[in-house]
């Protein structure tokens, strides 16, 4: 149930549902409470008569309380309300988590049968071909199959993984908790959201078993490709179900991001100004407005796509283009709008992906660092920064359209721009590190991981913004490697450190430190060894989706590099299983978790681990930033928010305690 | 009829207070409330709502925005012909203002505290706003009869695409406004049994009115890219 604002009596005693309260010459117990009105129904009992009568709060005096004031919903304990269509953000963020990383095993094992393709191309794989009876012919993988498998990779990974899972997942399970709300500002909404994503989900994968299999256009579904139907097999019913599916999942999106808006906005708990937010909350913030500017966009575009698609209209197709020897009727649209328009959303995009990431890797590295992070206001500012750039920039994906090389200009001087603030970011990382007497723990091991990866992926980018570098590398592996390191893997790496950092929190338990660590030298040298050979890939002129690498005469080289690649991706993937096996194993026999085991200063560590529904006790209030750590003179080596100026000084500081 | 103090009375605990800093606040924060609390927590689920509604208007702002460019690229190849505009357009359009006035005479009922003429004036705008809908049915049946289809031409496609779009997001106006017929309904209901004097509308109001608005100006703006 949503958690409903308290009312009081003059004595300062709760009136809630269940408690026995007097109203002039009558008595009864309360049935329920309307703040709005200021009205209180009650069930009449005694000499008052039989039924219900409405009385003002202002008359009531309660002659004894409900018996769990805090908890309102001791009618609402059915499993259904409480996991499955459960209004409290925890359990929302829970299944964001859960669903998201579902999707990741089956994003991964896409990955693995490119994968399997790409390193020996023309291989009969007897088990895979059981296994998919569609994709394989005699064995041998299909080139349609293959183009619709890295379609799906990429689609899953970026919309249905990471965007899911950090803005979903950690936002739903963070915001409130961080600034110290009991829920989400409208929680009806956030249920709404993640019973969008299951039906976009169930499309989405629904597609692999239409005619013509699943949408093969990319996961950028240019037209005319993806415009009409009978293109080929990967133009068929599979991409309007991914265009379907897409539209779906951007409304889920929007609901999601109204909803951290505006609670970030307007739910702060006393003392929490905008300034002394943890920077997760920021990331999150500025993330939740990018999704709420950008996917409309898309969502545009889709629709129009799908007019071009069912309705014969001619948003996208231009005239003269021939399918099968027939002309098409289409004529004067524009496939380059789309590009415009995708691109619009897809830039941003991948910013969604990497603030949040950006956020909890800097409160990670406080918190197992014990340092205050360098340069809080920087961090705001960059994140911010990062977030209106990253409207500017969205046509360096297009500089071999035939833009005019002014135009291009432009778009590479607002990309490099990007470099200032995620530089600041990468330097106030570093110095926050500095001389931190550091516990590698496996989140603070990801969270160094991160900064690794967006490092080495953001000076590809700096290559890539350059048009005349780019008009030779796009569509190459090397963008491939690019992308891989600057937001996927780096999301990734933000992603397993928010686990391994809030599971704790999340379900009162802890992870296996050892296995954690294991898992991330595993992933780490992993996803080195996958992606950092694929530049040499792109610099031999490799392209993106190609099929198989014996197709053209000046692929012939990099079959040993893409043999080595697989290997080492398949490494990756089994490692992976690591992380699965502790994070089953630890959910049912994981160490319980106290309120605060990180010993870190951010709210959520004053609540109970999980904590219950409405979060806290008591109203915690706010006195101080969130990166008191090494205080020095106070008596531990942090001071939570939530511990008073004065008290602090003397040495009285309660870790872990319920607020003031 | 005065405002009566009693029905702002509850005390709303945690999550209206906004960023208020307690008395001891001494170690170097900013120290002002923040700019989005105003202070009296009973305000705060309307205000919440407010905002909410307001990036909601802000996402499909954006959405339109898309269609507009796409348009003003798309008529600029030489297959762009203006296509006919029926005239029952003119009529719905009147339709669809007089439904936002009447939901502003509806609010300046409510804020002097008259709860039932406030829903019977919702209750009025959201029929014109059937009204329209209806209108709208009409003027594509019309349309459709000329020979007017979506893949008739640039023109035809932006039109059903647009006014289709605009036409969606009535309906989800109609929608709210009947549920604020029904809050409003519900809280005179309850005032009245209560025998509290009404002084306020419901929070739902306020977010509602917003978009019905929206939704006017909107539809202006559709006849302005397509037809002008």
């Amino acid at each position: 149930m949503q958690i409903q604002a308290e009312v009081r009596d003059a004595r300062g005693r709760t009136i809630a549902p269940g408690a026995r309260v007097r109203s002039g010459d009558v008595e009864g117990r309360v049935r329920h409470v309307e703040p709005e009105y200021g009205v209180v129904t009650i069930v009449l009992e005694g000499r008052a008569g039989k039924g219900e009568r409405m009385v003002r709060v202002s008359a009531v005096e309660v002659l004894e309380e409900a018996p769990h004031p805090a908890e309102h919903e001791a009618h609402a304990d059915s499993f259904i309300r409480k996991y499955v269509f459960s209004l409290d953000h925890k359990v929302i963020g829970i299944q964001y988590l859960f669903t998201s990383l579902f999707m990741a095993l089956v994003g991964g094992t896409l990955a693995m049968l490119i994968r399997m393709q790409v390193g020996w191309p023309g291989t009969k794989w007897g088990l895979a071909a059981a296994l998919f009876p569609g994709g394989f012919a005699g064995g041998q993988m299909k080139p349609d199959f293959y183009l619709a498998v890295v379609t799906m990779h990429g689609t899953i990974m970026i919309f249905f993984v990471l965007t899911t899972v950090l803005s979903g997942g950690f936002g739903n399970f963070l915001i409130p908790l961080q600034i110290g709300a009991r829920d989400m500002a409208f929680p009806w909404l956030n249920m709404m959201s993640y019973w969008l994503l299951v039906p976009a989900i169930v499309v989405l994968l629904t597609s692999f078993f239409v005619t013509g299999g699943a949408a093969g256009g990319g996961w950028t579904a240019y037209p005319p490709l993806s415009a009409i139907p009978h293109a080929g097999p990967g133009s068929g019913f599979g991409q309007t179900l991914w265009l379907i599916a897409l539209a779906i999942l951007i409304v889920a999106l929007l609901f999601g991001s109204l909803n951290y808006i505006t609670t970030i906005l307007q739910m702060r708990t006393r003392g929490m100004s905008m300034m002394r937010l943890p920077l997760t909350v920021w990331g999150l913030f500025i993330t939740a407005i990018l999704m709420l500017l950008s996917f409309p966009v898309l969502f545009a575009a889709a629709i129009m796509l799908l007019f071009d698609r069912l309705g014969g209209t001619s948003f996208f197709i231009p005239a003269g283009v021939y399918v099968g020897g027939q002309v098409l009727t289409h004529a004067g649209g524009n496939p380059l709008l789309w590009q415009h328009l995708f691109w619009f959303l897809g830039h941003p995009e991948v910013y969604v992906l990497i603030l949040p990431a950006m956020g909890m890797v800097s409160d990670i590295m406080a918190s197992e660092g014990r340092k205050p992070v360098f340069g809080y206001t920087f961090m705001v500012g960059s994140i911010a920064a990062i977030g209106i750039l990253s409207f500017l920039v969205w046509a360096h994906h297009m500089y071999t359209s035939g833009m005019h090389p002014l135009v291009a200009m432009a778009f590479m001087t607002t990309t490099l721009a990007i470099a200032v603030p995620s530089a600041i970011k990468t330097f106030n990382w570093l110095a926050t590190l500095w001389q931190a007497r550091i516990r590698f723990s496996p989140q603070m091991l990801f969270a160094i991981g991160f900064v690794s990866l967006f490092v080495t992926g953001g000076i590809t980018g700096i290559f890539l913004a350059q048009p005349p570098v780019d008009v030779v590398m796009h569509d190459t592996y090397f963008v491939v490697a690019h992308f891989h390191f600057v937001m996927a893997s780096a999301a990734l790496f933000g992603v397993f450190a928010g686990i391994y950092h809030w599971f704790p929190k999340m379900f009162g338990r802890t992870m296996n430190a050892r296995l954690g660590k294991i898992h991330f030298w595993l992933t780490f040298v992993g996803i080195y060894a996958t992606f950092f050979p694929m530049h040499f890939a792109g610099f031999a002129g490799m392209m993106r989706r190609i099929y198989s690498t014996q197709i053209y005469a000046h692929l012939q080289g990099v079959g040993p590099l893409n043999t080595f690649i697989s290997l080492a991706a398949f490494g990756l993937g089994a490692a992976q299983l690591l992380f699965i096996y502790n994070f089953l194993v630890s959910l049912r026999r994981g160490p319980k978790a106290e309120r605060n085991p990180w010993r870190a200063t951010t709210l959520e560590w004053t609540a109970p681990s999980p904590p219950p529904h409405g979060n806290f006790e008591t109203e915690p209030v706010v006195y101080r930033w969130a990166y008191d750590y090494s205080v020095p003179g106070a008596a531990e080596d942090f001071i939570p928010q939530t511990a008073p100026v004065a008290r602090a000084a003397s040495g009285v500081s309660a870790p872990g305690s319920g607020g003031s | 009829m005065p405002a009566t103090p009693t029905l702002r009375e509850p005390r709303v605990r945690l999550g209206g207070a906004g960023a208020g800093v307690p008395p001891s606040d001494a170690d170097g924060g900013d120290g002002r409330r923040g700019p989005w609390s105003d202070g009296s927590g009973a305000g705060h689920a309307a205000s919440a709502a407010t905002i909410g509604m307001w990036l909601f208007v802000g996402a499909v702002v954006l959405l339109f925005a898309s269609f507009t460019s796409t348009l003003v690229v798309r008529r600029a190849e030489a297959d762009w012909r203006l296509g006919p505009m029926p005239s029952l357009l003119w009529v719905n359009t009147a339709v669809l203002v007089a439904s936002s006035l009447a939901l502003e005479w509806a609010r300046g009922r409510g804020r002097r505290g008259d709860l039932r003429r406030l829903g019977t004036g919702l209750a009025g705008a959201t029929a014109l706003g059937v009204v329209f809908l209806t209108g709208q049915w009409t003027a594509w049946r019309q349309l459709l009869a000329g020979g007017v289809s979506l893949a008739t031409g640039p023109h035809s496609a932006f039109f059903y695409l647009l006014t289709g779009t605009h036409a969606l997001h009535v309906a989800g106006g109609i929608a709210a406004l009947a549920y604020a017929v029904w809050r409003v309904r519900h809280a005179a209901r309850v005032q009245a049994a209560a025998g509290v004097a009404p002084a306020r509308a419901p929070g739902v109001v306020a977010p509602v009115a917003i978009y019905w608005h929206f939704v006017d100006v909107l539809w202006w703006y559709v006849l302005v890219v397509l037809f002008v």
